[in-house]
């Protein structure tokens, strides 16, 4: 009996290519250039263009000639940004509370990651710590504020705690279930392979959660921004909460919005920065 | 025990060749259960020789691998490696399961040097691990996609990878655990006749846990049979045939005949 040796059998996309042969011309493109993502990428600029000029009516054309609110028109608030930020103080409390930012994700990342880990390991403790993660969840960060103050003293610690402590639960909870979702098979391989305990948490269980992490750490930073600002309206001298404190004191209305308009624009980027993480560390596992 | 012919003065001479793996008398009980999964399995593995471990879903046949492979000590009886008690898995044993386990972060070639610098494996210069990651990657015929992650490889590309990864380590033994069963019969038949390649190229001795009798015929110079429960041996079968085996349909067709008789025969006995 004669075999033919074919070379190799085909590969997803070739399957997915064979099953719409119209579909099938040249090499697949990345998602980024396909004209879906395009489509969505315009729709996504236009709504932003929407909100722009919604804020415009609201207070530029649509108020009242000498009315207050004319002070946060994007018309000023949009120059004023520039000009701040040209200046010496508004990027030394952007970096301030960018700072805090990274401080507190880092703590969180410290102690939520390994407790994670322990947490989608060990069934037990996952019930035993449940509720009480429920709990302590539920307790806006800023509470614990006067607490914080007396424990920590004034100035930037408090607020590395509250931000800490708001940021973990995401982690904590996005890695134990990272854990699992682990699949039994790689825990097989590293068995087999006669892979020490910290050589299977090193090359398997780390890297395997790793998108799990980074999706909490995605949802921590937008928790993180949020908090962030309140946190610093109390007992520091620097920092975006601060600043809008300040502007406000000051009554400079116009720097205020454009410090509004400022925190936005950081989060928005922080979140994308996440986004761009998570995409680039899990690029070779999607099919 | 059924025996069957097509003994010759080859399989003799193997048999006469310290074993690279023997079993005594080893029984495998998990703990909670009443009875045994397996009982009294005796078994010498020859240097060189490719042995089936054929039976049906479920009789213990994955629990027997991962005590042969030291994954699981047995409950009584010894295992031994060139004559040394197997303590914890050996660098020099691989296993492949049905899942080829390829970790998808990583690139094909670095899926094959997976664990090649692990504490307990045998240290070697990273000159001297490309080295071998080049040539299995060669062997199993896939240098072209050795930059592609797993999740661009077909099915049989992925159990290549798999096998070419067990081939890194120069294995004594290989392991086999239903490494074809998720492949379509194409891919299958392709993977059998690299299986008899490798096997004959690196001089390896291999166990192949299979339920599918025409594999077994095709790639095995003996055929344990697996069956009741607790699961013992319950039939052996020396084939000597040249390799590939596709013109020899007719002697095999009388052992697959004998093999089906003796499955039925003790069908009743498990029922019991």
């Amino acid at each position: 009996m004669s075999m033919s040796w074919p070379t190799d059998s085909f590969t997803r996309a070739e399957r997915r290519a064979l099953a719409q042969p119209d579909r099938a011309t040249g090499p697949a493109k990345p998602q980024w250039l396909t004209l879906g993502a395009w489509r969505n990428t315009a729709l996504g600029a236009g709504g932003l263009l929407a909100l722009l000029v919604l804020w415009w009516l609201g207070t530029d054309v649509l108020a009242s000639p000498d009315g207050f609110i004319r002070h946060f028109s994007p018309t000023t608030a949009i120059p004023k940004l520039i000009v701040l930020l040209s200046g010496p103080d508004l990027p030394v409390h952007i970096l301030v509370s960018l700072r805090r930012v990274l401080v507190g994700l880092g703590l969180a990342l410290l102690v939520g990651v390994p407790l994670g880990l322990a947490i989608g390991s060990f069934q037990r403790l996952n019930s035993a710590t449940s509720p009480a993660f429920q709990f302590l969840r539920m307790i806006s960060p800023l509470s614990w504020m006067p607490i914080a103050v007396m424990v920590f003293g004034v100035g930037d610690d408090p607020i590395y705690f509250m931000l800490a402590f708001a940021a973990v639960w995401p982690i904590v909870l996005n890695t134990a279930e990272g854990v699992r979702r682990l699949q039994p098979a790689w825990l097989s391989l590293a068995s087999s392979l006669a892979a020490t305990r910290w050589e299977t948490l090193w090359h398997v269980i780390l890297p395997g959660v790793l998108g799990h992490v980074l999706t909490g750490l995605r949802l921590a930073i937008g928790i993180v921004w949020i908090v962030l600002v309140p946190c610093e309206m109390l007992g520091v001298s620097a920092g975006l909460g601060y600043f809008i404190l300040d502007t406000r004191d000051r009554l400079a209305y116009s720097e205020l919005m454009a410090t509004v308009l400022m925190i936005g624009l950081l989060g928005f980027l922080l979140d994308a920065g996440a986004r761009a993480l998570y995409r680039l560390a899990t690029r070779s596992h999607a099919a | 025990m059924t025996q069957l012919a097509f003994h010759t003065s080859r399989h003799e001479a193997l048999a006469l060749e310290t074993p690279v793996l023997q079993a005594r008398d080893v029984a495998l009980r998990y703990p909670g259960q009443s009875r045994a999964t397996i009982e009294g399995f005796d078994f010498a593995l020859a240097p060189g020789e490719t042995v089936s471990l054929l039976g049906s879903s479920g009789v213990g046949k994955s629990s027997l691998l991962r005590v042969l492979a030291g994954l699981q000590s047995p409950t009584s009886g010894t295992v031994t490696m060139n004559g040394a008690p197997l303590d914890g898995v050996h660098p020099r044993v691989a296993v492949a399961f049905q899942d080829p386990s390829l970790l998808p972060w990583l690139t094909l070639e670095k899926n094959v040097a997976f664990g090649l610098d692990f504490k307990h494996q045998p240290k070697q210069s990273r000159t001297e691990s490309e080295a071998r990651v080049e040539m299995a990657i060669r062997e199993v015929g896939l240098t072209q996609s050795r930059r592609k992650f797993p999740a661009e490889l077909s099915g049989g590309m992925a159990q290549r990878t798999a096998l070419a990864r067990c081939l890194a380590r120069k294995p004594e033994i290989l392991l086999l655990d239903e490494p074809f069963g998720a492949l379509d019969e194409v891919t299958r038949t392709e993977m059998q006749h690299l299986l008899l390649k490798v096997v004959r190229d690196f001089r390896t001795a291999a166990i192949l846990i299979t339920h599918d009798i025409d594999e077994a015929l095709l790639v095995s110079d003996r055929i344990l049979l697996l069956g009741g429960a607790p699961a013992s041996v319950i039939g052996e079968w020396r084939i000597d045939l040249p390799k590939p085996r596709e013109d020899f349909i007719a002697e095999l067709g009388a052992i697959r005949v004998d093999i089906l008789s003796t499955l039925r025969d003790t069908a009743p006995r498990r029922a019991a």
